[in-house]
């Protein structure tokens, strides 16, 4: 590459950065910091008293000890019981994988509030497993939280997986190496770039859970998360709010920091294959796994799952689909202003516009990260680029839906009443997932393949169009994935933010959840349902999107 | 290579395309532009209204009413309170008496007129009424599954005191006040009802085995018998507008009743935003609201009694949800001065 060519390529990636910056400026970081100043200057002045009051408080370390521990141990246990779990899925052929694929990620954009409810009703006392005495402890809480982000780390890690060329663990196999001892030389060390991705992500889902932890942990359970929502929302307490989300900020940073240094000790190219040619079929070396993966699935995801379905299809007047033939009402005294069908289909229109803004903001990201400057200094401003891009993950969604309310109140950008602010709010959390999903199948292509590309005479444009683009798309499917599960499941911003005349599915089943009477509980449960296949449908889809898209075998 | 370009600028085509036909942002042509003639209601997320009765509004004053919910009645205050100089609409409907005062000190509120012939129930006006009417209100209570303990032979309990009977025991599901409406509510009406020995009650029901939800569906439909789920707490705190739910069908009997003797009442008000964009508009439309149209539809609606005095109710309403006679009852000012304090009190009572 001659210097004009490189300083193109430099103009052209900070024009790349530019326009992410700029929209994660102006809806995330601006009204973050805007609200969190707001706790911190009384009548004019800087104020930090409020620190001394909320740390000095026995209260807040144990909202921030619930917080860590809850969060490490959830990351742990998801990690530990997906990582097999991509393997089985992603690595293994038997019919019904893109069924199961799909499956799993279900639990992901369920309603919270629904799931609080499913699973209390599975341990309340009196409830099928009210034996176990798990009702309002950290257990309860912690299989939920691993119940939501199963799905986020078979999903990261088996896409990397399904790329993986199998030669050289089949060479130390051949070599006289243990499966172990070949999975742990040669995969492992070439899967931690995507499992630290998945789980510096559910690290940060665990830390700002909300509906589940109020729901499960019980009162006297309180985490950062909902410290911050009960001061912003009930007590208007912005003192304490702002100290406890700059806490949020401190512990969120520094578990990044510790994710994005262990990545990038790992992060190497490697060898990717197209998907489908490196899965084999069950073997019987692979029944272990198959049979753990089989008892996860089996035993967190689908017995929550069934109970919801079985009760969506109990009614006053026995068993029946009278649920669901309601869901085109409005429910019982007009619970609802739309039906179910209408609040769905607002949710699908909402769901492609945060997926196209997201992917769009996501994939220059990406463009941007997986270069890697000579100078330390560049890589060092890399390195925090990549934290500061997960932020929005990291931080309430009070926080932001508050900070929105006070800073996009005015020309030229008075936005609290436009349609397009709910799409907005979801894309700034789907992004980082659009972020950690493809970033490491950039990263791992070979830097000499770009070179080689230029030298040969390719222009930036063209070599990113001709190397990134097709392994991006092997994975932009997952990553529209992602987007759509998020923005359907999505409800801590959109509460905010959404119009009542254009309620999302979540919105509405909420609302049904709020009110007594059987056909209410009801709608709400097949309301629930509803957006579980719905999720399902579109995942199942944007996995074939990947299929098709990744023709080319670099 | 040239193979897989295509596919790749034929998938980003048709996620285009896709995009463009679906948007909300490319198909509706809403403007978000609030004109002279639109009125933004701002409310909390259990408002409800029909169509036909805003329409006939809309058709008479010739205004479009906008609303927006942006979630329970206190979020509602107190983003009203954040977003003061540049408010979130015109009309605010549903600050109830616990937010009241904080909403009226924050001057949030413009004074607004009253139509004269517009008589209220009595008792449910707060000071610095002319910026705040009342508009409904209801009664927060104990329930009780009927059929439980008719199937035991164990009488009803009735009063707040018999909860803490040994009788009762492990019996009754509430919310926590910190992040449940109904949870305060009851919470105050408690402190009403044993002054400042409320914490030595709180501690003697949490000795006879109470049971502590984030919100009321939490209990309602996972602690509570009659809820629909398989929970084991026949006693559990709902409304007084909550029983009718609870006929079976094809019978005429709910198989809930409310504690009457146990009961906050619950109010909430109207009002004129400061700074509302369309004052005029406002004024109509809290007219509207105080109007025997819209008071009459109240019950039905939202499950709670109009304020306007002599508002018919519908049929069978009085037998199915009858209010409290003497519910407990604390001042807005009282109330909006102790409400941390008071969480924080009963947390360290009943949770640590």
């Amino acid at each position: 590459m001659d210097r004009n060519g490189r300083r193109l390529t430099a103009v052209g990636l900070g024009l790349a950065a530019l326009l992410p910056l700029a929209f994660l400026g102006v809806f995330f970081a601006w009204p973050v910091a805007t609200i969190v100043g707001r706790g911190f200057v009384t009548g004019g002045a800087l104020d930090l008293t409020a620190i001394d009051d909320v740390l000095g408080s026995a209260r807040t370390w144990q909202a921030i000890g619930s917080t860590v521990a809850q969060s490490l141990v959830g990351t742990v246990l998801a990690v530990v019981l997906g990582v097999p779990g991509a393997y089985v899925l992603y690595r293994l052929r038997f019919p019904g994988r893109t069924a199961a694929r799909a499956l799993v990620t279900v639990p992901f954009v369920l309603p919270t509030v629904v799931v609080g409810v499913a699973f209390r009703s599975l341990l309340v006392e009196g409830g099928p497993l009210g034996f176990l005495g798990a009702d309002g402890t950290f257990g309860a809480v912690v299989a939920a939280l691993v119940f939501f982000n199963y799905a986020v780390v078979v999903r990261t890690v088996g896409s990397m997986w399904s790329h993986l060329d199998p030669r050289p663990e089949q060479a130390a196999r051949a070599l006289g190496a243990s499966p172990w001892r070949a999975f742990r030389e040669v995969t492992l060390p070439a899967l931690t770039p995507a499992i630290t991705s998945a789980a510096s992500l559910v690290f940060l889902f665990c830390a700002t859970a909300f509906g589940v932890v109020l729901v499960l942990g019980g009162p006297g359970y309180g985490t950062v998360e909902t410290e911050i929502w009960v001061q912003t929302t009930q007590f208007l307490d912005l003192r304490a709010a702002a100290v406890l989300s700059v806490v949020q900020l401190v512990v969120v940073s520094a578990s990044l920091a510790v994710s994005g240094w262990s990545r990038r000790r790992r992060e190497a190219a490697l060898r990717l294959q197209a998907d489908g040619t490196v899965d084999h079929l069950v073997r019987r070396s692979d029944l272990p796994l198959v049979a753990l993966t089989a008892v996860v699935a089996g035993g967190l995801l689908v017995t929550p799952l069934a109970t919801l379905l079985v009760r969506s299809l109990r009614t006053p007047a026995g068993w029946g689909l009278d649920n669901y033939a309601n869901l085109a009402t409005t429910g019982s005294e007009n619970t609802l202003e739309v039906s179910v069908w209408q609040a769905t289909l607002n949710s699908l229109r909402i769901a492609v516009d945060a997926t196209w803004i997201a992917l769009l903001v996501g994939v220059l990201i990406c463009v941007v990260l997986s270069r890697r400057p000579r100078h330390p200094g560049g890589r060092r401003a890399m390195g925090v680029l990549d934290g500061v891009f997960m932020l929005p993950l990291g931080v309430s969604a009070v926080t932001v839906g508050f900070g929105f309310l006070i800073t996009l109140n005015r020309p030229p950008v008075d936005l609290r009443s436009s349609v397009i602010l709910v799409p907005i709010a979801q894309a700034v959390v789907a992004i980082p997932l659009v972020i950690r999903t493809l970033l490491p199948v950039l990263r791992a292509i070979d830097q000499r393949l770009r070179q080689a590309a230029a030298v040969l005479g390719a222009s930036p444009g063209r070599v990113f169009m001709s190397v990134d683009l097709p392994v991006l798309g092997r994975s932009l499917g997952l990553a529209v994935g992602f987007c759509f599960a998020v923005s359907l499941g999505e409800f801590g911003a959109t509460s905010f933010l959404s119009r009542p005349d254009r309620p999302t599915l979540p919105v509405v089943v909420f609302r049904l959840i709020g009110r007594p009477g059987a056909d209410n509980l009801g709608m709400a449960l097949a309301a629930s349902v509803v957006l579980a296949l719905l999720t399902a449908g579109v995942i199942g889809v944007a996995e074939r999107l990947r299929v098709q898209s990744a023709g080319a075998d670099l | 290579m040239s193979c897989t370009r295509k596919n790749s600028f034929s998938l980003l085509a048709a996620a285009l395309a896709v995009c463009t036909a679906c948007s909300t942002v490319g198909s509706t042509g809403d403007s978000a532009a609030v004109g002279d003639d639109t009125v933004v209601l701002v409310t909390h997320d259990s408002f409800s209204v029909r169509d036909e009765v805003l329409d006939e509004f809309e058709e008479e004053s010739g205004l479009t009413v906008e609303t927006r919910a942006p979630g329970d009645a206190g979020t509602m205050v107190n983003q009203l309170v954040l977003t003061k100089d540049s408010p979130l609409g015109d009309v605010v409907y549903g600050i109830d008496n616990a937010f009241a005062s904080r909403a009226l000190e924050a001057g949030v509120l413009a004074a607004h007129s009253r139509p004269e012939a517009t008589e209220l129930v009595a008792g449910l006006a707060v000071d610095g009424s002319d910026r705040l009417t009342p508009v409904d209100y209801g009664d927060v209570c104990l329930n009780v599954d009927r059929d439980w303990f008719a199937a035991r032979d164990l009488a009803e309990p009735r009063t707040l005191e018999d909860l803490t009977d040994p009788a009762y025991a492990g019996l009754t599901a509430v919310t926590d006040p910190a992040t449940s409406s109904p949870g305060l509510a009851f919470l105050i009406a408690t402190v009403d009802a044993f002054g400042a020995e409320w914490p030595d009650y709180w501690a003697r029901l949490r000795a006879n085995d109470l049971a502590v939800a984030d919100s009321w569906e939490d209990a309602y439909y996972v602690d509570f018998t009659a809820g629909g789920g398989e929970g084991s707490r026949p006693i559990v705190l709902s409304y007084a507008s909550s029983p009718p739910y609870t006929v079976p069908k094809g019978e005429d009997e709910p198989t809930t009743r409310a504690l009457l003797d146990t009961c906050f009442r619950q109010v909430e008000y109207t009002g004129v935003l400061e700074g509302a964009a369309n004052p005029e508009g406002a004024q109509q439309l809290v007219d509207f609201l105080l109007s025997q149209r819209f008071q009459a539809d109240i019950p039905r609606q939202m499950y709670v009694y109009p304020a306007v005095a002599g508002t018919p109710l519908p049929p069978l309403w009085e037998r199915y949800a009858p209010l409290a006679a003497e519910p407990y009852s604390v001042s807005p000012a009282v109330i909006d001065a102790n409400r941390e304090e008071w969480i924080e009190q009963w947390t360290a009572t009943v949770v640590d």
